[in-house]
């Protein structure tokens, strides 16, 4: 009797599994979309931030002009770690959109380009997008996107009404910004603006000092890659955690930085209740939209270091428009890669939200009316001993901690030492799932 | 003292023998009769068991992997939050299912004592059971914002300086706990009725006319003959505790920092991260340390139940 047992149930279970398959056969092949006929219409994934969406769907209006046959539809994700993890689901799963938008640098190595994405290298329309973008968007011997969006940067944004009434000059050195920071708190006014609510934010003492670690010590990126150099050990780049520390040690934050959000910190900061907040100068267009009237008391500068004629902005290279293997309308998702890496890609960009900082394609000129803060980072983007990319564009290593790490070592939880002990265990995992020699 | 023997005698009644014994062999139903359930048992739970079981020892990228041994659980306790995590688990667990216990059963004799709007009073305290987690959470951070939250004016108001809430390393844990609880406490108020409800009442009487206090009635009857009732509140709760997520994550994402991180978000950072293969391992950590917590739990009470 046993025995009849288990072969019955060998046998289901066979059968089960061949049901399985055909099942997960069938939902594969239904998934097919487009229309059929002249007219298409092919999918665009984009972050839900209001800028993006606002220009993305300038953008595809303005295609569908030039091209009328095509339409695009703009499907948005959330930001941040969710988002990571929509696109790489989507993109396992066959599923992406025609076209989508997602970080340059590590995180786009973390899609696994070479698999998922078609290589786009000998396209004419690459010819336009300027050089010092297709590095970020290389892997192996292909380029895989065009840039859409501006070059932006992670520096101090700082509320210039405060400054004049108080007789202050932009800060070169770490000790300047200190002592401006001690004399906006003697006049009553939270000297540096942090926002632990929106954890993403609390990263830029640490990531936008990386130009100043790339001054002093040029072949950082390439050791860090290598497994050979350490944000504990190395002399520069710890310093990026302890200047965190000491900021939040000399009580220079605004009271309620453990519960305030992002956009509390931009109303602040706006406001000049908060006179320095330290951040991604994406921050600009949301300003905008929100101040209008006060962006252009906002002025920006790079995070301090220690040498004065050494002090480099950190610059954030625009994200990539990219195509997935999985499409189904090749010649169409192209066509729009073309139209954003043209200068009538960037206009409709313009023409939607302005322009918060230079356009990676070629023949792309700002207009005269540019934010203030935008006036102060252009010096330093033209200037190439001024700039470095930060170090997620020169290295895949990234650690998906660090965000936590960081909000720990300004509330106090953690010491800098510690911290940065901490980030490079956690960049480990990073570099074991991406196999990269000299970390096994 | 005769109140003592009430539930002696409730125990010495002869427990019936209903379960028939199993016949051996021979099935009451064809096979064919079990193939749908089995079908959608092996779909859904047998394969992916055994898959996550497998994945747990790949470094996976959702379409390929490499096999690494025991690569990901040796990472994974290496892991610096973990044993923070583990630690908050434990908390976690242990804060939510004593209250649980302890508030749902104070809160069932006050339901189940002849009070107005009885009815109406049962099902307000279950409401909260039928809120989603997410929206709960999202409205709590809001009422626990140190300054600008409710509860804080509130306090203000009677002239306490309330604690930071969920931005406070040392409060962190301790506030979601507490929203758990008054999100769950429902649930377990309404098993405890329902325990309280089957004591018969002649036990009461009988300590009544013996002259037993309300509080000797309640520790003598109530609490003793409401046990399986506590068997189950606890195991439901702490069984929800230690794989609490959806709370934790709606409120404080584990933070500030890796304050209030448990096992569940740290598994789930990993996830975000990409690391299938090592928060796959996480998930088999988590299931080996949740059997064998309950496992032999669940035995101890039902076993106690039984001998009493």
């Amino acid at each position: 009797m046993a025995i009849t047992g288990t072969r019955h149930w060998a046998a289901l279970a066979g059968g089960v599994t061949a049901l399985a398959v055909a099942l997960t056969g069938c939902a594969g092949g239904s998934t097919s979309a487009g229309g059929g006929g002249g007219e298409k219409t092919i999918t665009w994934l984009v972050d839900n931030t209001e800028n993006t969406v606002t220009y993305a769907e300038q953008i595809a209006k303005d295609f569908t002009a030039a091209n009328p046959t095509i339409k695009v539809e703009v499907e948005t994700r959330p930001q941040g770690g969710e988002g990571d993890n929509i696109v790489k689901t989507r993109l396992s799963t066959g599923d992406m959109a025609d076209v989508f938008s997602y970080n340059s640098g590590s995180l786009f190595h973390q899609i696994s380009p070479e698999q998922n994405l078609v290589p786009v290298t000998n396209e004419p329309y690459m010819a336009n997008v300027s050089d010092s973008f297709k590095p970020v968007v290389t892997a192996g011997k292909e380029i895989y996107g065009v840039p859409v969006g501006t070059g932006n940067a992670g520096a101090v944004l700082y509320n210039k009404k405060v400054y004049e009434k108080l007789g202050l000059s932009v800060p070169k050195t770490w000790s300047e910004f200190l002592a401006n920071s001690r004399k906006i708190k003697e006049a009553g006014t939270d000297p540096i603006i942090q926002t632990y609510q929106t954890t993403w934010t609390s990263q830029l003492f640490v990531l936008g000092d990386y130009a100043n670690v790339a001054k002093a010590d040029p072949d950082f990126a390439a050791n860090y890659t290598a497994n050979k150099a350490k944000y504990a050990t190395d002399p520069a780049a710890v310093k990026g955690f302890e200047h965190l520390e000491e900021a939040a040690k000399a009580g220079l934050f605004n009271k309620d930085f453990a519960s305030a959000t992002y956009a509390q910190g931009l109303e602040k900061l706006a406001n000049g209740e908060g006179a320095q907040y330290p951040i991604l100068s994406f921050a600009l267009p949301e300003l905008k939209v929100t101040f209008p009237d006060k962006l252009n008391d906002i002025g920006l500068f790079p995070l301090p270091g220690d040498d004065a004629s050494k002090n480099a902005l950190t610059v954030w290279l625009p994200g990539g428009v990219y195509i997935p293997k999985s499409t189904k309308n090749l010649d169409e998702a192209k066509k729009l890669q073309a139209f954003i890496a043209s200068k009538a890609g960037c206009d409709s960009q313009t023409k939607a939200v302005g322009a918060n900082g230079p356009y990676l394609v070629k023949g792309c000129d700002l207009p005269a009316d540019v934010p203030t803060a935008v006036k102060d980072m252009l010096p330093y983007f033209e200037d190439q001993s001024k700039n470095s990319p930060a170090l997620e564009y020169l290295s895949p290593v990234k650690g998906p901690s660090l965000e936590q790490i960081t909000v720990e070592v300004g509330s106090g939880i953690r010491s800098a030492k510690d911290a940065a002990a901490l980030y490079d265990e956690d960049v480990k995992k990073q570099a074991k799932q991406l196999n990269l020699p000299g970390w096994n | 003292m005769t109140v003592n023997t009430a539930p002696t005698v409730s125990a010495a009644r002869p427990r019936q023998a209903v379960q028939p014994k199993r016949r051996k062999g021979k099935s009451a139903y064809p096979y064919w009769f079990y193939l749908p359930a089995a079908v959608v048992y092996t779909a859904l739970f047998l394969i992916p068991t055994f898959a996550s079981f497998f994945f747990s020892f790949t470094r996976w990228s959702l379409t390929d992997f490499t096999f690494i041994g025991l690569d990901n659980f040796v990472q994974f306790f290496q892991e610096p939050a973990l044993l923070k995590g583990l630690t908050n688990t434990f908390i976690y667990g242990l804060v939510t299912s004593a209250l649980k216990v302890v508030l749902g059963m104070l809160l069932a004799v006050l339901l189940t004592s002849q009070i107005i709007a009885r009815g109406y009073l049962r099902s307000v305290i279950f409401f909260p059971v039928l809120l989603s987690s997410i929206g709960v959470g999202i409205v709590f951070t809001i009422l626990m914002d140190p300054s600008k939250g409710m509860i804080n004016k509130a306090l203000e108001v009677v002239g306490i300086q309330g604690p930071a809430w969920l931005v406070d390393p040392a409060w962190a844990l301790l506030s979601v706990a507490l929203v758990d609880v008054w999100k769950g406490v429902g649930l377990a108020t309404v098993i405890y009725i329902a325990g309280i409800v089957s004591i018969p009442q002649e036990y009461f009487e009988a300590a009544k006319v013996d002259g037993a206090s309300s509080f000797k009635s309640f520790f003598n009857i109530t609490l003793p003959l409401a046990r399986p009732a506590t068997a189950t509140v606890i195991i439901l709760s702490l069984i929800g505790g230690l794989r609490s997520f959806d709370l934790i994550w709606a409120m404080t994402k584990g933070g500030p920092g890796f304050t209030s991180d448990v096992i569940a978000s740290v598994i789930f950072k990993q996830y975000q991260a990409g690391f299938y293969g090592l928060s796959t391992a996480g998930n088999v950590v988590l299931f080996l340390i949740v059997t064998a917590i309950i496992l032999p739990l669940s035995m101890f009470l039902n076993r106690k139940e039984v001998d009493q």
